[in-house]
């Protein structure tokens, strides 16, 4: 299966530069037709790097150099990959092939079409199947006596980019709705994302008015008087807009704009300032190239975060979601939130918010259905901003990446809270980026379902949920739900810290050795594996004393099945959660020359996964 | 002794006492010859105090009356600043389950000594400084070559500042290399040199091998050094010894360091970018990455290129006493257990000298900017940390133990960081009129508040990263009062229980054991019947 560069099958004597150190390891790059893969010559278990083309985002030829021609490879998941290959013409073969791969100009070319799980039909149904939208309405305690759900947009005629389903007012008729979904950016009327049972409280989504500098919409007004007459609790409604005031401002300019407090009744508006897709490309990759530095100093580091904002553009979003919680939480009003197309900063308000607000979304299906909705079903254009096609690089943006950030924080300042951990996040990251399973393609489920996404491909949330035991964090308390079902996080600054298992989940010398979370896991699943074993012993045992002289099969033979799941081996070595450490060597303490140090080095031992490795 | 003096006003009813993060109390303030004492009352204020302790804790007394709270804040001041070492509370501390007449201190350099057999036939134990007269600041005893004689140290200890000649602090089993430390060499302007110093440091190595010297100062520091009387080990002298400088920073500067941070760590407002600043200016994190990165050079040194080192920078008491003990964590799993970190800390901070009495006054709050003041052992405690967070496997003990050591430093019940040296311990009976907070520690009930539930012992040296990504801020310490982690807290309690239900787990694996071996007897009768049924 290994794509033949010039009739070899593969290129030898690749030398892989580690970033941070002076450490090569040098071996073959065989070039398939989805991944790239570098195998480590001469060792025994050689370490593999396989790489997805989906996840390049760009590679670079460098000036030739006496060893040979550099190839940097940069990754959306942030891996940075530096090879040396020996001969330019080589390089240049992988580099053109490479090009040309990773830049695929229509759906069909993409991973999730080929991709075979070895399942059936069937099994490829059910996975499906797996997350319900309707179920989560139901749970909300919808359609009630004030919601109701609309057929207007059956066949996406009103709005294309939403889902079929939309949950609008009772009052809220069709001329009304097509009225307003007229007079909003992109035909994104104002519809239910959440709603708050205990309080009656809904958050509705939509995008900016087009007022332009004067422009009203009746139907558009009462559709704004609708949900606010649908909420007995609070006499108005809040309208957050989720742009800085300069940007809407900028946009009245353009027949855009925002609401004028004076033409609604009972509305309150609100700026919350999360900057645009623009200002966050520029600010991660400034942030990455800080953290790429080679030994960078304390000082550079700090200040390179700083300037980077990243930070400060999280907390702006983490911020704006508690405003959100608070208003619906406290006053129990309701809250409609827009930004300029409704589909990036409101979706990370929206979902961030129902995080806070809902235990639910803290579980492992619950974040799966949550995403579901937010973005994907409210056409979050993942085909866009995560560059799935050869598209305009403008249109490319982190907002999901940074919305996982957001979570993060938020799991940092609650450890017990939230039912999966951040290997979790990583791994949707990946996937998000992967393209191998259906889930984020394209940029609404109108385009989901015009490119047949659920007969042609998988779902990615069967694929996570079967191997769910590697994403649970120990610590997880349904108790402390119940205790704290609203989170009320702290927006300290201190609070908000660099995630470095998500931007360096590659960089292994830089991650803690030992991990207290993989540590409890594996401790955790020892214990239940512990108890089985208790259990069947003691059922053997009393099997025994009760008919001693009528030794059968089958208590032996679950004897002997427990001897392959001995307690007394450490389980968990597995490498799915193995992330290899550091030596004194790569951390570069000092530079020992070998004037007259010249003795072998001592054998390295890799202890457990927790990221270890210390020497003898 | 006569504390009333001190206090003007005892008593002052209707306090209001704010804390950060929590309700405002109120009550009775009592102010006693060591102790505040607040009791609180359900009531419903006038002039304002703000006690800033030197636990970073800010404490907000309202007390009705000008006067009085002139009062109460004068008592205060005169009280928490006392010079007279034995008028301290550690004096007057006296808790009903503990006697004085238990042992004072963990060990001392003859049973250090007499543990490690193998340092037997190089190394001797030397009392050249019984009477504390070669050098002020170090022990009685101390571990030198067996090839050098008291009167070769006595004359060497006079070429070293203070006195602090080289002597061995630690011993790396697998290689038999050494971690020596001293004071710096007082070769002054015209080069001097001293031929015993030079034999000394030679006998420490082999013929044929050699010595890396790690200054904790840069190259430019030293040379200025030799203006003032000091210097290094000129490379002409000393052939077998390398020299690498590494420049860390000490007293002052450490110290406006720690207050900055502190400072940054109590600004109200919520901006980000002011926060991000604030912390790159007070710099902490690059003194963290400093002490790390030559700890870890040190046992690069010692490890991996097999080779013994000595550690100095000028008095031999601050930076070079944070780098060799950080150095022992790093390679030492003996250092990481709950005793042998605080062996480690008697033996390289208390005993070695480390002039806690000055350097440890008064913490980052202090208005009265003293020359003397340097958090090297707060920064100690913080790469100590750090080393937990990378390796939380590790270390036996938890990041709890270290906010108590960091608050003990510097006020304490126990006598154990009173003083600054061995000599002066002596002198005022420390041992014996006070109680011993490393002793206190390891009582059994003590202890299970500090260790650290996840801890497996591994004879493997850590090496910590050292990377800035890989640094963080100590929040448990420095915002331990203005951010109430409480989740934090319940998060460490489940992994406690998830520990506890592994070991009570464990328990019936035991009884698994006897069901199996009558499993064996029940397998000898079927064999029985196998061959019955075969004849």
């Amino acid at each position: 299966n290994k794509h033949v560069i010039r009739g070899k099958s593969g290129v030898e004597q690749v030398k892989l530069l580690d970033r941070f150190n002076n450490k090569t390891t040098t071996g073959t790059l065989y070039l398939t037709a989805t991944h790239l893969i570098f195998v480590e010559s001469n060792v025994p278990g050689a370490h593999e790097i396989w790489i997805l083309h989906h996840h390049i985002a760009s590679v670079e030829k460098l000036s030739l150099t006496t060893s040979g021609c550099p190839l940097l490879i940069q990754c959306r998941n942030f891996r940075v990959v530096h090879f040396v290959v020996p001969r330019e013409r080589d390089c240049h073969d992988v580099y053109s092939s490479l090009l040309r791969l990773l830049r695929p100009v229509s759906y069909d070319e993409l991973y999730a079409f080929s991709y075979n799980p070895k399942q059936n039909e069937q099994q490829r149904e059910v996975g499906w199947q797996l997350i319900d939208l309707t179920a989560e309405f139901e749970r909300l305690g919808l359609p009630c006596d004030q919601w109701q759900l609309s057929d207007v947009n059956r066949d996406y005629k009103v709005c294309e980019t939403y889902p079929r389903d939309l949950y609008v007012p009772i009052t809220a008729s069709k001329p009304i709705i097509v009225g307003s979904s007229k007079f909003r950016s992109k035909g994104r009327f104002p519809v239910l994302t959440y709603f708050y049972q205990e309080k009656k409280a809904a958050v509705c989504r939509c995008s900016q008015p087009l007022s332009g500098f004067s422009a009203r919409c009746l139907e558009d007004e009462h559709m704004l008087q609708a949900i606010s007459k649908a909420n007995h609790n609070s006499r108005f409604v809040y309208v957050m807009d989720t742009r800085p005031k300069l940007n809407a401002l900028a946009n009245r300019a353009a027949g855009k704009g925002y609401e004028n407090e004076d033409n609604y009744s009972n509305i309150r508006f609100q700026f919350v300032g999360i900057e645009n897709i623009h200002v966050m490309r520029a600010s991660l990759q400034k942030l990455l190239e800080v953290v790429g530095t080679r030994s960078l100093s304390v000082n550079d580091y700090l200040l390179g975060l700083e300037s980077s904002g990243w930070l400060r553009h999280i907390k702006a979003i983490v911020d704006a979601a508690i405003f959100l919680t608070k208003a619906v939480t406290v006053e129990g009003a309701s809250v409609l939130v827009h930004c300029s197309d409704g589909w990036d900063r409101t979706a990370q308000v929206c979902a961030l918010g129902a995080l806070l607000m809902d235990p639910y979304y803290r579980t492992l299906k619950g974040f799966m259905v949550l995403i579901e909705k937010e973005w994907i079903s409210f056409g979050h254009k993942f085909a866009d901003r995560c560059d799935q096609l050869d598209g305009d690089p403008r249109e490319v943006s982190p907002v999901f990446t940074q919305f996982l950030d957001c979570v993060w924080q938020l799991m940092e300042q609650f450890p017990q809270a939230f039912e999966f951990s951040e290997w979790f996040l990583i791994q949707l990251h990946e996937h998000v980026h992967s393209c191998q399973f259906g889930n984020f393609l394209g940029n609404s489920q109108r385009q989901r379902e015009e490119l047949q996404l659920k007969d042609r491909t998988y779902s990615l949330w069967a694929h996570l949920l079967s191997e769910q035991h590697n994403y649970l964090n120990p610590v997880y308390s349904p108790s402390f739900a119940e205790r704290h079902p609203v989170l009320e996080p702290s927006t300290q600054p201190w609070n908000f810290k660099f995630w470095r298992n998500m931007y360096h989940q590659f960089d292994r010398t830089m991650h803690p050795r030992q991990s207290i979370l993989k540590h409890t896991l594996t401790l955790k699943e020892s214990n239940s594996k512990l108890e089985d074993t208790a259990h069947t012993l003691q059922a053997v045992s009393s099997y025994l004393l009760s008919s001693p002289l009528r030794c059968t099969n089958t208590p032996l033979q679950s004897l002997s099945s427990l001897h392959d799941s001995s307690p007394d081996a450490p389980d968990g070595n597995g490498g799915e959660r193995t992330v290899e450490g550091s030596s004194a060597t790569e951390n570069g303490y000092g530079e020992l020359q070998s004037s007259f140090s010249s003795k072998n080095e001592p054998a390295m031992v890799s202890l457990e996964f927790g990221v270890a490795r210390m020497t003898c | 002794m006569e504390f009333s003096e001190h206090i003007k006003t005892a008593n002052v009813d209707d306090v209001v006492l704010k804390l950060p993060l929590r309700p405002a109390l109120k009550g009775t303030l009592c102010v006693t010859a060591h102790h505040l004492v607040f009791s609180e009352r359900k009531e419903e204020a006038g002039t304002c105090l703000r006690n800033l302790c030197k636990d970073l804790r800010i404490l907000q007394f309202d007390i009705p009356g000008m006067e009085e709270c002139l009062n109460v804040a004068s008592s205060i001041e005169a009280l928490s600043s006392l010079e007279s070492v034995t008028e301290l509370y550690p004096f007057f501390h006296r808790p009903r389950e503990l006697s004085l007449s238990e042992p004072w201190g963990l060990s001392s350099p003859q049973q250090q000594y007499a543990q490690t057999e193998r340092l037997w036939d190089r190394w001797r134990l030397s009392k050249v400084n019984r009477n504390f007269s070669v050098c002020m600041s170090y022990p009685r005893t101390v571990i030198v070559p067996c090839a050098i004689d008291d009167i070769t140290l006595a004359k060497a200890a006079s070429f070293r500042q203070g006195g602090r000649f080289p002597v061995l602090c630690y011993y790396h089993r697998s290689n038999g290399m050494v971690i020596m430390r001293s004071s710096q060499p007082m070769t002054g302007a015209n080069r001097k040199r001293c031929r015993e110093d030079e034999l000394l440091l030679q006998a420490a190595i082999d013929e044929s091998e050699m010595g890396y010297i790690i200054d904790t100062r840069s190259a430019q520091q030293a040379q200025q050094a030799r203006m003032a009387g000091g210097g290094f080990e000129s490379k002409a002298f000393y052939h077998h010894w390398r020299r690498l400088h590494r420049h860390l920073e000490r007293g002052k500067v450490l110290q406006e360091s720690l207050i900055k941070l502190v400072e940054a760590c109590g600004d109200p407002s919520q901006n980000m970018d002011r926060w991000l600043s604030k912390l790159e200016n007070s710099k902490w994190l690059s003194h963290v990455h400093s002490a790390l990165s030559t700890a870890g050079l040190v046992a690069e040194c010692v490890e991996r290129d097999g080779h013994s080192v000595l550690v100095h920078g000028f008095e031999g008491t601050d930076t070079t006493l944070l780098v060799t003990s950080l150095a022992q964590l790093i390679l030492d799993p003996a250092s990481r257990t709950f005793r042998g970190f605080l062996q480690l800390l008697e033996r390289e901070w208390v005993q070695a000298g480390h002039p806690f009495r000055q350097r440890c006054a008064h913490s980052a709050h202090s208005h009265a900017r003293l020359r003397q003041e340097c958090p090297a052992f707060l920064l100690l405690l913080d790469a100590t940390w750090q080393l937990g967070r990378q390796f939380p496997l590790a270390l036996e003990f938890s990041e709890v133990l270290l906010l108590r050591l960091a608050q003990d430093a510097y006020a304490s019940d126990y006598g154990t960081f009173l003083c600054s040296s061995e000599q002066e311990r002596c002198a005022l009976q420390v041992k014996e009129n006070t109680h011993c907070l490393f002793q206190f520690l390891l009582r059994r009930e003590e202890r299970e508040k500090y260790v650290n539930p996840l801890y497996e012992a591994t004879d493997l040296a850590i090496w910590p990263s050292v990377h800035p990504q890989s640094l963080q801020l100590w929040t448990g310490l420095f915002l331990r009062w203005t951010e109430y982690a409480q989740t934090m807290d319940e998060a460490r309690e489940e992994i406690w229980t998830i520990v506890k239900e592994r070991k009570e787990t464990d328990r019936p694996k035991g009884c698994a054991h006897t069901t199996l071996s009558r499993h064996d007897s029940f397998t000898n009768v079927e064999n029985l019947m196998d061959e019955l049924t075969v004849l």
